[in-house]
């Protein structure tokens, strides 16, 4: 912080002066020119928080993929797949057994599970052929989704979050003073704070796992040279398998989550792959900073285009990850 | 270079011309002995499909980049010929006369393919696959999204090719050979350029890209070129699409047909621009009747098990099979095709090399 201060003290000026205005958008009351210039504020936070949390779920999502291809270079392109399955499966067990958390348990296992089979059957087959790999996982997404559809039909689902978990909260945030003088707070839906509330979590874990565990310093010593590592007496596959599975569960858990804060239908596995390769575009790939950080930006950039520019939003997203590749293009995190 | 030549057809066609011919008057006597079901539902769909195919053949093949914006390439060109053309939905539709419209439409996506690849080139490998996917799968939403342009989810309707010389060029018959001249003129337009300095130094900078920089010449211009002219392709193919199915909308650039196209390409093969219009004719006829064995429903499950099967056990496609038939048929004392290839391939980056 000090150092930071010291070496670039007009850019920390700039840092402080954001992160100020930004708090002033979120707790003032707004002026009026400022609501004639971009809208009401409750729109505003609205959609900053939605940012947040869609970022949330996206990094849940995209932490997966990016740990699978830190390490195995390979790129599952079936990911949206495993995310939609997580969820279609976390939802019948939820039916089941009534229970939420046994639901998202079990999407956890049960897609870890057909990681560690595909890992298994398929990626141990043709190490190293990464394009190979690749046009496997398509082809896996392509007989997969159709599977699922034939399953679970068109129809669109929506889990039944805990009871504690459901309705809102009022935040400490003010949204507008009636002319009656009396101050209105705004109000926002518990499950999609407890997303964001997650994917925090979840990163720390990983991170934890990754830095401090003695398996989180394999696989880091396996992204940076595998044969060596496996030279010096560990059992790679065991690892790779491991991390599949981890990446994989990980889909399956976002999956489950994202079911309850939104929606579970076909197409959402589309949906959920172009999300993760942006943010690990954008993020840089195979680093969990970077899929946080891409999370956080393709997030917001996707609701704030929703709101303020609907017909062109998906152009600010694309647009983000052209101006990175252009300045980056390994992205923001890669090496 | 006479050689060079043999080896170009020899690759797929047994020796030389004669096949070439056969190949050629099947084609252009092939309506006379069919339906018009199999001239424009069967023949001209699987030109233009493989057409398409092609120029995602020539970019991986050639120049080692798996790109899967092809189809948007060729869906965005389908969408300018609405909206500079005449469509019947009412938004937009300039009414520019047919031959503008097309020059324009197939300019702008070829240069929109540029595009991609300036943004692409700049990383590698599965990286390019990964990017042309995004930017293709962004253009889908957005297509979707936007109804100032693209008339969102219903997008357009009722494109016509035009009348000319009194033929309905819609009629099965002139769109077949339509297709057929464009699809000929394209695969005559890749095999050429692959012998060409350029596709030479294309190939060189696929397989070694750094010795290509240091002897001085421009990798990314290649590439751009490479995309830019591929681009050109797809487009095309893209105006012909459009005319064949008269309407486009985002689910013609949806993500299942962009796999589709890729489908085409690995099933062909990606080693010889025959490959592609093997994988559609292939494609389009599992299309058609394996509906006929399973449920309608489920073409995707068969299509994506053949695709499987083609990239688990010959990851050349159907044409990497036949060659593992023919070499083990022909002569072991001739020399073999693939071992030709090699020699021309060597021969070419020393040519460069040294010139």
């Amino acid at each position: 912080m000090q150092r930071f201060l010291n070496k670039h003290p007009t850019r920390a000026v700039f840092v402080l002066l954001a992160i100020a205005s930004l708090a002033w958008l979120i707790f003032s009351v707004w002026p009026e020119w400022l609501i004639d210039l971009i809208g009401r504020k409750k729109t505003f936070v609205n959609t900053l928080i939605n940012g947040l949390t869609l970022g949330g779920l996206y990094f849940l999502v995209a932490s997966g993929f990016t740990l699978i291809f830190g390490l195995m270079r390979n790129v599952n392109l079936a990911h949206g797949t495993m995310y939609l399955l997580g969820a279609y499966i976390g939802y019948e067990v939820a039916e089941f057994s009534n229970n939420w958390y046994l639901g998202l348990i079990a999407a956890f296992i049960a897609v870890g599970l057909c990681g560690m089979l595909m890992q298994l059957l398929v990626f141990r087959r043709m190490e190293g052929d990464d394009l190979r790999q690749t046009l496997v996982t398509i082809a896996i997404s392509i007989i997969a989704a159709d599977l699922m559809l034939a399953v679970w039909t068109g129809t669109t689902y929506q889990f039944t979050p805990p009871e504690w978990l459901f309705g809102s909260v009022t935040l400490p945030i003010v949204s507008a003073i009636k002319s009656s003088g009396e101050v209105v707070y705004l109000k926002y839906p518990l499950f999609r704070l407890m997303v964001m509330l997650l994917a925090i979590l979840v990163g720390v874990v990983l991170w934890l796992f990754l830095n401090k565990s003695r398996i989180g310093m394999m696989i880091r010593a396996g992204v940076n040279d595998r044969d060596m590592l496996s030279a010096s007496g560990v059992n790679i596959q065991l690892i790779f398998m491991l991390v599949f599975a981890i990446g994989a569960g990980l889909a399956g858990l976002a999956g489950v989550v994202g079911g309850t804060a939104l929606s579970i239908a076909p197409g959402e596995d589309i949906r959920y792959l172009l999300a993760s390769l942006v943010v690990v575009i954008v993020g840089g790939l195979g680093s969990i900073t970077g899929a946080a950080i891409g999370a956080v930006i393709i997030g917001l950039a996707e609701q704030f285009g929703l709101a303020y520019l609907p017909t062109y939003g998906v152009v600010i997203t694309f647009l983000i990850m052209v101006m990175v590749l252009a300045i980056r293009p390994k992205g923001i995190m890669g090496k | 270079m006479m050689k060079g030549q043999h080896s170009i057809f020899g690759h797929f066609f047994t020796n030389d011309s004669p096949s070439l011919w056969i190949v050629a008057a099947v084609l252009l006597i092939y309506p006379a002995i069919s339906s018009d079901f199999f001239t424009f539902q069967i023949g001209a769909y699987s030109l233009i499909l493989g057409t398409i195919s092609l120029s995602l053949m020539m970019l991986a093949g050639y120049g080692g980049m798996v790109s899967l914006a092809q189809l948007t390439v060729a869906g965005l060109a389908g969408y300018l010929m609405a909206i500079f053309g005449e469509n019947s939905v009412g938004v937009m539709g300039f009414g520019w006369p047919w031959w503008i419209t097309s020059i324009w439409a197939i300019l702008l996506a070829a240069l929109f393919s540029a595009f991609i690849g300036t943004i692409s080139v700049r990383t590698e490998g599965i990286y390019t696959i990964m990017i042309t996917l995004a930017i293709a799968v962004a253009f889908y939403f957005f297509v979707r999204q936007n109804y100032v342009l693209f008339n969102g989810w219903t997008g357009y309707a009722g494109i016509e090719p035009p009348t000319i010389l009194g033929i309905y060029w819609r009629n099965p018959i002139p769109f077949y050979y339509l297709s057929l001249v464009v699809a000929a003129f394209c695969y005559w337009a890749v095999v050429y350029c692959s012998r060409s300095t350029f596709g030479l130094a294309l190939q060189a900078i696929r397989d070694n890209p750094r010795r290509m920089q240091s002897l001085g010449y421009n990798i990314v211009l290649h590439r751009v070129i490479a995309y830019f002219l591929s681009g050109f392709i797809a487009a095309t193919a893209g105006v012909l699409l459009v005319w064949f199915n008269g309407r486009i909308s985002p689910g013609s650039v949806s993500v299942g047909v962009i796999i589709d196209i890729l489908v085409i390409a690995v099933l062909g093969g990606l080693r010889h621009p025959i490959g592609p219009f093997i994988g559609a004719i292939v494609f389009v006829l599992l299309e058609n009747f394996a509906i006929d064995l399973i449920d309608r429903e489920r073409f995707n499950t068969v299509i994506g098990l053949v695709f499987l099967l083609i990239v688990l056990y010959s990851p050349d496609g159907l044409l990497g099979l036949w060659k593992k038939l023919w070499t083990r048929l022909i002569d072991s004392r001739k020399i073999r095709p693939n071992e030709i290839g090699n020699e021309l391939r060597t021969k070419s980056a020393d040519s460069i090399e040294t010139s």
